[in-house]
C-alpha cells in the first residue's frame, strides 16, 4: 500500500529443505518471531526486498506532504491551519524514521533519494492524485490515513527490528491523522447542502484511489508470498482491502454519505461487505508515470532537493570549518 | 554526491526526570548543534523528552552478532545471580 508490489527478486518461494543452512537458519529465526537486526546475516534478496519497501514507504510520506501542503496556506481558519501543519509535519518525521530505518541495511540516504528523482524508486500510487478542495483534506485523513494505518499495524510486528520500532512510532502519531480527517469530514457533513456535496464530492474521487493503495489481489503472486514467508508483510492485500471496506462504509454512513459503488452491499452469509471490481488498470497507469500528478509531484521533489543544495553545502563547510578551528585552538 | 551527505547521528532521549536516556533513532546532521536541534523536531513533537544526548554514528563500538556466545553465554549458569534461586521458608519475613 505506502509500498505497492515490492519485488522479492523471487521466483517461487522454497521449502526449508531447499535452503543454504545459513538461510535455514535465518527462515528458523523468523519463524520463531526473532527480530532481525542490521548486523545479522540475511539473504541479499530480504536486504534488497527491505531496502525496496521501506524506502517507498518513506518516498510515501515526503511526497505524501505535497497534496496536503496544497492547502496549509488555504485552510479555512488559524484552529485548521495549526492543525494540518502538524500533520504534515508529522508525514516528514514519518520519512525520516523510515530513511533511517532503511539506512541500516547499508544504503546512503542520498542514494535513496536519486533513486526516487531518476523514477527508479516508486511511491505510493495515491499522492498522485490532485486535492481540489478543502474536503479533499478530510478525506485524505478519513480513507488514506486510514488505510495507511491498517497496513501499518500489521507491520508492528515485521521481522526486521529497525522497520518495525519505525511503524510502531509511526502507528502512534497516525491515529491523529484519521481523526483530524474524519472531523473535517463531520464538519462539512453537517454544514450547508454545498459544503456536504463538496464532501460526497472529494469521496467519489478518493475511494477507488484508497482501494488501490493496498495493491492488486495478491493471491498469485510469488512476491507477496516470499515477503509473507519473511514476515515483511503480514496480511494479504486483499485481506486488508475487505477490513479497510468493512469499517469505513459504517463510517461514511454515519456522515450521511455515500460511496461511488453500486455494488457495494452487505454479505451475510460472508459477514463482510462486497464490492464493485476495481480498475486495475488505473492502478498500473498511475505506477507507470500517468496519473494526474506524477510528473508534478516529482519535479516539486527534485526541485526542493536542488534549490536546497546550497545550504545543505554551506551547513557542512560551516561545520568543518568550525571542527578545524576547534582543532586548532587544542594544538 | 556523498560528499554533502550529512553524517549521522545517533538521538538519546530521557523522557521524564528520573529515567535514562534511551535510543530512539537517528538522523543526519553537519554538526552536533543542529543534531540537537533536529532530534527536538523528529522525536520530541508530542511531549516526549526533557533531554537529548546526540552522539555520531560512527563513533559507537558496537559487541557483533557474532560475539553473542562468547559475550553472554557465561550469565546462563550463574542462575544464583537471582533473588529467586534462593528459597525461602514461608515463615520468614521481609526478605
Amino acid at each position: 500500500m505506502y509500498a505497492q508490489m515490492v519485488d522479492t527478486g523471487a521466483k517461487r518461494v522454497r521449502s526449508l529443505d531447499e535452503l543454504s543452512p545459513e538461510e535455514r537458519a535465518f527462515q528458523e529465526r523468523i519463524d520463531a518471531d526473532i527480530k532481525i537486526e542490521p548486523k545479522d546475516w540475511m539473504p541479499e534478496a530480504y536486504r534488497k526486498t527491505l531496502i525496496r519497501q521501506i524506502s517507498q514507504h518513506a518516498h510515501s510520506e515526503i511526497v505524501g506532504m505535497l497534496p496536503e501542503g496544497n492547502w496549509i496556506t488555504r485552510a479555512p481558519t488559524l484552529k485548521r491551519k495549526a492543525i494540518l501543519m502538524a500533520k504534515v509535519q508529522d508525514e516528514a518525521g514519518h520519512g525520516l524514521y523510515l530513511y533511517c530505518a532503511a539506512e541500516t541495511l547499508g544504503v546512503s540516504r542520498d542514494e535513496l533519494i536519486a533513486d526516487l528523482h531518476s523514477g527508479k524508486a516508486k511511491y505510493s500510487s495515491i499522492f498522485n492524485y490532485p486535492t481540489l478542495t478543502w474536503a479533499d483534506i478530510g478525506a485524505i485523513g478519513w480513507l488514506v490515513d486510514g488505510a495507511a494505518i491498517m497496513n501499518q499495524i500489521p507491520l508492528c510486528r515485521c521481522s526486521f527490528g529497525p522497520y518495525s520500532r519505525a511503524m510502531i512510532r509511526v502507528c502512534k502519531e497516525e491515529s491523529f491523522h484519521q481523526r483530524q480527517g474524519f472531523d473535517i469530514m463531520i464538519r462539512l457533513c453537517q454544514g450547508t447542502p454545498e459544503q456536504k456535496a463538496m464532501a460526497q464530492d472529494a469521496l467519489n474521487r478518493w475511494w477507488w484511489p484508497s482501494l488501490m493503495m493496498f495493491g492488486p489481489p495478491d493471491a498469485d503472486s510469488v512476491h507477496s508470498a516470499q515477503s509473507a514467508q519473511w514476515k515483511i508483510k503480514i496480511l494479504s492485500n486483499d485481506e486488508l482491502r475487505q477490513r479497510f471496506v468493512d469499517q469505513t462504509v459504517p463510517q461514511a454512513d454515519f456522515l450521511g454519505i455515500t460511496m461511488p459503488d453500486p455494488l457495494l452491499e452487505w454479505n451475510d452469509e460472508r459477514g463482510h461487505y462486497d464490492f464493485g471490481p476495481i480498475d486495475w488498470q488505473e492502478l498500473f497507469n498511475v505506477v507507470k508515470g500517468n496519473g494526474p500528478c506524477n510528473r508534478e509531484r516529482l519535479s516539486a521533489r527534485v526541485k526542493a532537493w536542488e534549490d536546497g543544495a546550497w545550504v545543505r553545502e554551506a551547513a557542512l563547510a560551516y561545520a568543518e570549518k568550525q571542527a578545524a578551528k576547534a582543532a586548532k585552538q587544542a594544538a | 554526491m556523498n560528499r554533502t551527505e550529512w553524517p549521522l547521528w545517533e538521538i538519546f532521549i530521557r523522557s521524564q526526570h528520573g529515567l535514562a536516556h534511551k535510543h530512539v533513532g537517528s538522523l543526519h546532521a553537519p554538526d552536533p548543534e543542529m543534531a540537537v536541534k533536529n532530534a527536538r523536531d523528529v522525536y520530541t513533537r508530542r511531549n516526549e523528552g526533557v533531554s537529548i544526548w546526540v552522539i555520531r554514528s560512527a563513533d559507537i563500538t558496537a559487541s557483533s552478532p557474532g560475539e553473542k556466545e562468547p559475550l553472554f553465554e557465561p550469565a546462563n549458569s550463574k542462575v544464583y545471580r537471582h533473588p529467586t534461586f534462593f528459597p525461602m521458608p514461608d515463615e520468614v519475613k521481609h526478605i
